[in-house]
């Protein structure tokens, strides 16, 4: 109430009324603290006058509030706005200059490519080039590299897709947990997803309908034989993902809801992350501990060959697949 | 083979410069997305072609998808206003 005091006093020596009378400061009291005070019943008539008498001061004080404000807003569209774009850009400018300047001298004090004295040769890499193979059973070294010996690092990469599906999810989507009624939002969406979309697209559909098949089956080839050749999950992931956003884009919601919706969602990618970081604690554990695993690493080359990579190839798969579907979904409706 | 490697770099300059430049946000996806197809050729010419199938997958395919449906949702392609005029005719 302070600042109501001050407002008060504020509008009395504005529009001189008698600040000492007890009885006016009484129903100011009365009529800023508590409306409903002893005073309300005893005078009434004069309170109503007191409350009407400061009402009118009040809106002359948010006049003048207001003209204040506008005139300010007026200057900093007039001039302000000039000097602080004036500034802005020259910010910008100066900014960019600087980190360009560290940027390049940076660029300028690297080793050579592929010198043989480069810090990146050291025993590492040597390492992984000469035993990789026989430790890790993959014939894609890049595989060996990033799912056996650094596999808690893709973990942790897993996660981070995790987290952001989360953010995204908890910033775009629609409506209540409950999937059974749609809330008003909800079907505005909707009503907004039509009307954009035009549906029984003829060329699109019969473009998906060859496309897809390939699609899936190439992002699933990609997948599986991480370990033997190029790719992996991340990217076969991301094939198999553009390959349901294009079947969602010609067929629509309807059809992919058959086999694809929050519920698969939540729980493909909450298996796949699990079974993730079983697999790889266990063999963490055995390999801290000096234990032998018990993870046939089988003949280099076959396709159920290099122990734990396979599996976790296809952990991070369906989670690469599910995020990147749950994105377009998301960015599209708010909802799958 | 070095001549190939240059005029790529020199396109990946001229793409990326473009993207920031370009006025028409569609204009500048389309550009985005070309940049990533560079990339992946030279991904692959620095012999790593993991790298080069996630760029293609990631970088041109599900990024621009996305950047896509957000301008969409933002009206930011040109068109979607005479399409609303004609919805709302209708």
């Amino acid at each position: 109430m302070k600042k109501n005091d001050s407002l008060w006093q504020r509008l009395c020596a504005l529009d001189e009324v008698s600040w000492e009378n007890p009885l006016d400061q009484q129903l100011t009291a009365a009529t800023t603290d508590e409306p409903d005070s002893e005073l309300r019943r005893r005078a009434p008539l004069e309170f109503a006058i007191a409350e009407a008498q400061h009402e009118e001061m009040r809106e002359t004080l948010y006049t003048e509030e207001q003209l204040k404000v506008s005139t300010l807003h007026s200057w900093v569209g007039r001039k302000g706005k000039k000097w602080l774009d004036a500034a802005y850009r020259l910010t910008a400018i100066l900014f960019c200059l600087v980190i360009v300047t560290f940027l390049m001298t940076t660029v300028v004090q690297l080793p050579p490519f592929g010198a043989v004295d480069n810090p990146t040769n050291n025993e590492v890499a040597q390492r992984y080039l000469e035993k990789g193979l026989e430790e890790t059973g993959a014939v894609n070294m890049v595989a060996g590299m990033i799912l056996d010996y650094r596999a808690f690092d893709t973990f942790g990469e897993s996660t981070v897709l995790f987290v952001a599906a989360c953010s995204v999810l908890l910033l775009l989507k629609l409506g209540e947990h409950s999937d059974d009624e749609p809330s008003p939002a909800m079907l505005e969406a909707e009503w907004d997803d039509r009307h954009h979309e035009p549906k029984n697209d003829a060329i699109l559909q019969m473009a998906a309908r060859i496309l897809v098949p390939i699609i899936l089956l190439f992002g699933m080839y990609v997948v599986l034989a991480g370990h033997l050749g190029p790719g992996g999950g991340f990217s076969g992931g991301a094939v198999m993902g553009a390959g349901l956003i294009l079947y969602l884009n010609a067929f629509g919601f309807q059809k992919t809801g058959r086999f694809f919706t929050y519920k698969t969602f939540r729980w493909v990618t909450f298996l796949a992350l699990m079974t993730y970081a079983l697999l790889k604690s266990y063999s963490f554990f055995c390999g801290a501990n000096h234990l032998e695993s018990g993870i046939p690493l089988g003949t280099p080359g076959a396709i159920l060959s290099s122990g734990l990579i396979l599996p976790l190839n296809i952990c991070v798969g369906m989670i690469v697949m599910c995020t990147m579907y749950a994105f377009y979904t998301l960015f599209r409706k708010g909802g799958m | 083979m070095n001549v190939f490697i240059i005029m790529i770099l020199g396109f990946l300059v001229v793409c990326a410069v473009a993207t920031a430049l370009t006025k028409s946000l569609l204009a500048s996806v389309v550009i985005y997305m070309a940049y990533s197809v560079l990339m992946c050729i030279v991904w692959m010419l620095l012999q790593s072609p993991d790298l080069a199938v996630t760029e293609a997958a990631v970088g041109a395919g599900v990024t621009s998808l996305l950047f896509f449906i957000t301008l969409k949702k933002i009206h930011a392609i040109r068109g979607d206003e005479e399409e609303d005029h004609h919805h709302e005719e209708k």
